[in-house]
């Protein structure tokens, strides 16, 4: 449902549009189940001269219970397991797997602008090599990327929503993750942690590269900001 | 039974009907109906401002950059300040004092049948203290640098350092103002809980007090258990702010992360205080106009004491990718997963009581079922954030602000329109003007959908929350996107349109409306069996309880209500 | 002003005033939880934060809490009193109570003196903000007990109100509960 949006850009980005498929399911069936029977109740009992509402005592009442209340109870705690073992699947699978990266990028949110350190030529960080970029980012398709994410002053947040990829940036804290483009094009980086006045200019972009593309870029980064610290 | 009955009916006399002048009668009552109305008053006085900011921001949205009618041009940081504060306002100056502090302070005393609050002198200092919190907020307004933007979680490092706010004042009048009404909701609960615990009638056993007293108690119960970490946190927070201190600071040995583990810590279960309220009225309203016992009552009261008590340990559902332990997400998804049962069973017993009903539409009843179906909507939608893996995408987008609208607005706004248009006759001793309010209750509901659905759509196409102008990001910056805010806008400006509608019939109807009987809808619970409105002392003689609040058509009875006061 | 009937009820079977008393008390717990709890929290992330904590009196915050300890007694004292119908004596001990008080905050004063000429102040460094602020906060509830047993004390002199005694000994109790959870924490742990 989520790629007729937007497009699936990384290798778990199946992953998440199906537990939101999954989800949307059931959450489908339960809201139309139940709006239909509160609809279909409230034409079947409505006021009508002659008609007086029944009263249940509480013995009554305990024959509806089981039908009102336990078996939805025990179906909903179906739909809920299954929604918690996809849950669990996914999150383990892009939050907690740590896959051997090809290559690290370094990732600093500032106020309002993002800085990427590129690992270059020799495919390592904090190398004479490593390329610098302002708000713009450039992977290699196929790539596996671990990510280092920084933040010089406040909260911010690495959102790539092509990936389905979005990571809180912490002041003081260097948090680490993973990705791996599969689909060439150029893409929104977004900043989705409010980060004060400019949050709404602080947009960077994705290029995702073929490797031809990608080699040739990392041997004439100049036309881009490039900084030496 | 501490006290004899010969001498309750001796002491209403000694109240006294001494007059008054206007400004102790307005202004420094302690009756417990005066009090409700100045909650209710100054809660939708901030609702007309709430609503203000979102036609701004909205605006905005839809005709980005184009100076707002009535306002002007929207800047990044009016934007930030306007969302801010429309939530903060929304949350703690309409939602709350309206459905907790005003509907409490009416229905607690006539509902459990006895003269005032257990404190009416702590009342009163809660409201003031509300009122000062609100000038407070008001004041925030017009410091140097503008009114607080830091969203209403007001995260820090941002909320802690001007440098990174750009706002000097402004966040710490924000957070004194949020203090304060923290304290004003504190003495305020505590009331309630004494006054329903301690001075229910005669007669009155646990499982016969009414639903919304029991919801408003359980809602103040919640609230007193889960604010004081964010007190503290607002000491802490307000010292990094204007002491230097550095609680909240990672160059300083603070952490960042902690103050969102006490934000949450409230802010989860506070979603809880407010929607057992509105619960509890809708409750009233459907046995009422369905002429039905409430199905299952005791499921209801353990539902709701469950529901409480897991949402204690779901608050970092808000937090999944904010740099905790990942491990930790997988524990909070399964508790807030789980959260559904008592909710969904909650939503089964309300819809199971309307079977075998004879229901009649009138304007509380729409309301009360408009509540039920849009918060299902609200609640299934829960689901998709709640789910670890599934929140990756979803946080922070347009789906979470269609979420959480899909449960507030219902709520705030719909159950705050439930409980007025039903006890109306009661508070004022007048009728509202019913076509009126059934065209305002039509516009208002398509219009309500028509704001949040496509917010639902935004989000899945990834559109990020407080962005002021989506032109930065070509993503989000499609012409069919840009259609859907129109249409939201559009919406929401329709919406307000009809509000004044409401409004006129609300002040009008309260000078000039029909007379309304003591008990016009034929209700059960005691607040109906005394005058409309009722006289300072509320009852006389005060009532005994012979019965639970909710038999209706029961057999053998010429009537199909049975007052919880009647003897036979 | 009269009191309304709904005060004179008692359907849950404890007196409304103690019943209302214990609420303040769970919401207060919780503050005071809250931050002890983050306290706590960066205590574990911060070993370095023992150095800071040795330079804490710890003598002074020994016969704080003895001073404390001792006026808890004279609470109970104060309650028993009142129970027996003795306002004036209630009075007297409610005041030896005060007294207590008052010694513990001139004793925190001196110590907070001589913290701060040697550079041990607030934003020092996490430790000092949480000592104050912790410190600050039992302080302001001092205080506040303090002046609400002045007038307790002046009420049960003319024999008026002699339950509110027991109950402003109950807040006293937890006051003094708070300082035997803050002594250990800010001054001991090292």
């Amino acid at each position: 449902m989520l790629e007729h949006y937007m497009q699936q850009g990384s290798s778990f980005a199946s992953q998440i549009d199906g537990l939101v498929w999954m989800i949307f399911l059931m959450t489908t069936f339960w809201f139309l189940l139940v709006e239909g029977i509160l609809f279909w109740l409230l034409w079947r009992f409505r006021a009508r001269p002659g008609h007086k509402a029944v009263y249940l005592d509480d013995h009554a009442e305990h024959a509806f219970e089981v039908k009102w209340i336990e078996i939805p109870h025990r179906v909903i705690l179906l739909c809920d397991v299954a929604v918690i073992i996809g849950a669990i699947t996914v999150w383990s699978e892009v939050k907690l797997s740590a896959p051997a990266p090809d290559e690290v990028v370094r990732v600093v949110a500032q106020q309002w602008a993002w800085t990427f350190t590129h690992a270059g030529r020799d495919g390592k960080l904090d190398t004479a090599d490593d390329i610098v970029t302002i708000d713009e980012l450039h992977v290699q398709v196929g790539k596996t990327y671990s990510y280092e994410l920084g933040a010089k002053d406040v909260l911010h947040s690495f959102s790539i929503p092509v990936f389905r990829l979005k990571q809180d940036a912490i002041p003081g804290r260097v948090i680490t993750g993973w990705f791996k483009p599969t689909i060439v094009g150029e893409f929104d980086v977004q900043c989705a942690e409010i980060c004060g006045i400019g949050h709404g200019i602080m947009p960077a972009r994705l290029y995702v590269e073929t490797p031809e593309a990608h080699a040739a870029w990392i041997a004439n980064p100049t036309h881009y900001l490039a900084y030496k610290f | 039974m501490a006290e004899t009955h010969g001498h309750e009916a001796h002491g209403h006399d000694a109240h006294g009907h001494h007059e008054e002048g206007w400004f102790v009668k307005y202004f420094w009552s302690t009756d417990h109906k005066m009090i409700a109305k100045q909650y209710l008053l100054t809660g939708m006085l901030l609702g007309a401002v709430g609503a203000y900011f979102a036609y701004v921001f909205r605006m905005q949205l839809a005709f980005p950059n184009k100076p707002v009618p009535g306002y002007g041009l929207v800047t990044g940081a009016d934007y930030n300040a306007l969302v801010t504060n429309h939530g903060a306002i929304m949350i703690f100056w309409v939602a709350m004092p309206v459905l907790i502090a005003a509907f409490g302070n009416f229905l607690i005393p006539l509902m459990v049948g006895c003269d005032d609050m257990v404190f009416p002198r702590l009342n009163r200092l809660s409201y003031q203290i509300f009122l000062v919190s609100a000038l407070v907020l008001a004041a925030s307004f017009f410091v140097q640098g503008g009114a607080f933007g830091g969203a209403w979680t007001s995260y820090p490092p941002l909320s802690a350092k001007a440098e990174y706010s750009l706002t000097d004042l402004g966040p710490t009048l924000w957070l004194a103002a949020v203090a304060l009404e923290f304290v004003a909701f504190l003495l305020g609960g505590i009331n309630f809980v004494t006054t329903a615990m301690n001075s229910r009638a005669p007669g009155m056993k646990a499982f016969d007090i009414p639903m919304a007293v029991w919801m408003i108690v359980i809602a103040s119960i919640l609230f007193m258990c889960s604010v004081g970490p964010l007190v503290a946190g607002a000491v802490m927070l307000m010292f990094d702010q204007q002491v230097g201190t550095g609680f909240f600071d990672p160059d300083r040995g603070g952490d960042p992360v902690l103050w969102q583990h006490l934000f949450w810590f409230f802010g989860h279960p506070e979603v809880y205080v407010v929607l057992l309220p509105a619960l509890g009225f809708v409750a009233e309203i459907i046995t009422t106009f369905s002429r039905k016992r409430l199905f299952a009552y005791r499921t209801v009261l353990y539902t709701t004491i469950g529901t409480g008590v897991l949402s204690f340990f779901v608050w970092a559902h808000h937090q999944f990718i904010a740099g905790i332990d990942p491990r930790m997400a997988n524990v909070f998804s399964v508790t807030t997963v789980l959260i559904s049962i008592p909710i969904a069973e909650m939503t089964f017993v309300y819809i199971a009581t309307l079977f075998g009903g004879s229901i009649s539409f009138r304007v509380p009843m729409l309301w009360a079922l408009a509540f039920i179906a849009e918060f299902l909507m609200g609640g299934v939608t829960g689901i998709f954030l709640g789910a670890s893996g599934a929140d990756i995408y979803f946080h922070d987008t347009y789906f979470v602000v269609a979420h959480f609208h899909y449960t507030f607005f219902p709520i705030a706004i719909i159950g705050t329109f439930a409980g007025l248009t039903y006890w109306f006759p009661k508070m004022f001793g007048r009728h509202m003007n019913e076509t009126v309010n059934k065209v305002h209750f039509w516009i208002t509901i398509t219009c309500f959908n028509g704001i949040f659905l496509p917010l639902f759509v935004l989000g899945a196409a990834g559109d990020h929350r407080r962005i002021f102008d989506y032109g930065n990001f070509p993503e989000l910056s499609q012409p069919w996107m840009q259609d859907l805010r129109v249409f939201a806008t559009v919406s929401l400006l329709i919406m307000l349109a009809v509000q004044p509608l409401f409004l006129a019939n609300f002040f009008y109807s309260m000078f000039k409306g029909r007379k309304a009987e003591a008990n016009p809808w034929k209700a059960n619970t005691l607040e109906w069996q005394c005058p409309s409105p009722p006289p300072h002392g509320n009852f006389s003689p005060l009532p005994e309880v012979y019965r639970g609040p909710y038999e209706y058509s029961a057999e053998g009875r010429a009537d199909d209500f049975w007052p919880q006061n009647s003897p036979t | 002003m009269v009191r309304p009937i709904a005060t004179t009820r008692s359907a849950s079977g404890v007196p409304t005033g103690r019943l209302a008393v214990w609420w303040v008390l769970a919401s207060e717990i919780v503050i005071f939880g809250g931050l002890l709890g983050s306290y706590l929290l960066h205590r574990l992330g911060h070993p370095e934060w023992a150095t800071y904590a040795s330079h804490t009196n710890t003598w002074a915050g020994a016969f704080n809490t003895f001073v404390l300890l001792t006026s808890s007694l004279s609470a109970v004292l104060a309650h028993q009193a009142a129970e027996q119908g003795n306002g004036k004596k209630a009075a007297n001990l409610l005041l030896a109570t005060c007294g207590g008080a008052l010694i513990f905050l001139i004793v925190k004063s001196f110590e907070w003196t001589a913290e701060i000429q040697h550079g041990y102040t607030i934003t020092a460094n996490g430790f000092w903000s949480f000592y104050y602020i912790a410190a600050g906060l039992h302080g302001l509830h001092v205080i506040a007990g303090a002046i609400i047993m002045l007038i307790v004390a002046a009420d049960a002199r003319k024999g008026k109100d002699l339950q509110r005694v027991e109950l402003i000994g109950i807040y006293w109790h937890f006051v003094d509960l708070v300082w035997i959870f803050l002594f250990p924490l800010l001054y001991i742990a090292k």
